[in-house]
């Protein structure tokens, strides 16, 4: 117990820098996955393959070999960034690929009636979109969206093996410090979970008011 | 194709077949020139001359890659193995009709499915001292034995009712349901999602290297912080990832092949196929 109490301030550096990495990076994989699933849907040719090749690439690259990509190679080309922008760059490209699909397959789920019905009433393309389209498929992804975030949190553990300031780096110190070695991981564990389990919380909350059974 | 499955668009008449065509050319001309300037930035950087693809013809050189290869691929080996015997031991715990292993196997899984697999690793590796490779297998045999035992279970239970019911009605036992009836249909309606859920095992080998497991990001790390070859690190990213993707991509593909197969086959008719999660379905523990 006296490993967390003594440890308060470090264990909760580890814990913020694990938050502020999920949230950031939370925030460019939405974003960037916005931007992919709508080139995977685009009418044009080019912007589908590009998405197509984006997603396709980036999920099946092992994240350590992404990390170790951007972390040590893109400082090659001269581009020196803080190593935590690199970790939210990383993470943020690698869950853009799973957003996007999770995106695609929600506007997929959208019957093709929708669609025609919005456009016979006369409505037009941003129209069809915004009020038709677009509210039915946002519902349908809230769920493995959450799940999507919950497995980016995880995985934001390895940031940690490359020098970035998060929950599961702080063994390190904590081991050389001499505290028992079981009880360090358990409050690591401990810190996962309760971020885990508050996005899941989160998303269950979205979903009881927005996500309707279809 | 896209263009008419979904309820976006209607099928495009002539004049917006044309703006769609030069929209086409000009963004075709953007991307192309995007790649160019990547590669100039790489040829600007020295990044092919030949003195940093030299190490790649020494054979000494490439008979590490190949160990660091062989490596990655006997981790994954004992993890997939290990992982689908603990999801089958799992998943008959939660399908139990004893309620206290149904209630352990159910902690134990939710458990290490909200863990990540490093936390797992590192603490095997480090608060219980053992080699790296033991460590590794046994990080990702939790996690994925977790992730695979849901899916088994969700494959019970997708197979339709009538066909349990019926077994139970001709008076087999429970045993005798489950392992004539229900999962030989599971297991058919769950192979894109096995399949897939190794895919991200295979990627997540790479997690030794975190550990100085001696895999192939690790053979490559070495190559590449060699001053005599004047750190050669873009030319080793260049080999390695095409090599650890496209092993990842024809699981997937096999993965997504064998989705179809299943579908058209009349023995999965009671069930619904999963679909294949391409790289792996990231699976959530909630």
């Amino acid at each position: 117990m006296d490993v967390l109490t003594d440890n308060f301030s470090l264990y909760g550096k580890g814990f913020l820098g694990t938050v502020e990495l999920t949230v950031y990076a939370s925030a460019l994989a939405l974003v960037l996955g916005f931007v992919m699933a709508s080139f995977r849907v685009a009418p044009v040719g080019s912007f589908r393959v590009f998405g197509t090749v984006w997603v396709t690439v980036l999920r099946n690259t092992p994240l350590t070999l992404l990390f170790f990509a951007v972390m040590l190679g893109l400082p090659r080309f001269g581009l020196v960034l803080p190593f935590e922008l690199f970790a939210v760059l990383a993470l943020g490209c690698y869950t853009s690929a799973f957003v996007c699909e999770v995106l695609r397959s929600g506007i997929n789920t959208v019957p093709r009636g929708q669609g025609e019905a919005a456009r016979s009433l006369g409505m037009t393309f941003a129209q069809t979109l915004g009020t038709v389209v677009l509210p039915q498929a946002f519902r349908s992804v809230i769920p493995p969206i959450g799940s999507t975030l919950i497995a980016l949190a995880k995985n934001s553990a390895i940031a940690g093996a490359f020098s970035v300031t998060e929950l599961l780096g702080t063994y390190k110190t904590l081991s050389e410090l001499g505290y028992n070695i079981v009880w360090t991981f358990v409050w690591i564990a401990v810190g996962y979970l309760i971020i885990t389990l508050t996005i899941s919380a989160l998303f269950h909350v979205m979903e009881k008011r927005w996500g309707v059974a279809r | 194709m896209t263009t008419e499955s979904t309820a976006l668009y209607d099928v495009p008449g002539p004049s917006a077949r044309r703006r769609h065509l030069l929209y086409g050319v000009a963004s075709t001309a953007v991307i192309l020139a995007l790649a160019g300037w990547i590669l100039y930035l790489l040829f600007d950087t020295g990044q092919f001359t030949s003195a940093k693809w030299s190490p790649f013809l020494y054979e000494g050189i490439q008979e590490l890659l190949l160990r660091g290869l062989g490596n990655t691929l006997k981790a994954f080996a004992c993890a997939s193995v290990l992982s689908l015997a603990l999801g089958a031991v799992l998943a008959c715990g939660r399908l139990s009709d004893h309620r206290v292993l149904r209630w352990a196997s159910t902690l134990f899984v939710e458990f290490f499915r909200a863990m990540p697999v490093l936390v797992m690793i590192f603490f095997v590796f480090v608060a219980l001292k053992v080699q790296p490779l033991p460590a590794l297998v046994t990080g990702l045999t939790l996690y994925n034995g977790s992730v695979l035992a849901e899916v088994f279970r969700t494959g019970v239970h997708s197979v339709a009712r009538g066909q349990g019911e019926a077994a139970y009605a001709l008076g087999m036992r429970k045993t005798q349901v489950m392992t004539h009836v229900l999962v030989p249909q599971a297991v058919r309606a769950m192979l894109p999602a096995i399949i897939s859920q190794l895919v991200v095992a295979l990627k997540d080998t790479s997690l030794g290297f975190l550990i100085t497991y001696e895999e192939f990001l690790h053979a490559g790390k070495l190559i590449a912080s060699n001053l005599d070859y004047d750190l050669p690190f873009i030319p080793v990213v260049l080999v390695i990832s095409p090599i650890y993707i496209g092993m990842c991509m024809l699981l997937s593909w096999f993965a997504t092949w064998v989705a179809r197969r299943e579908r058209r086959d009349p023995r999965a008719k009671a069930v619904d196929v999963a679909p294949a999660g391409g790289g792996g379905p990231p699976p959530g523990g909630r």
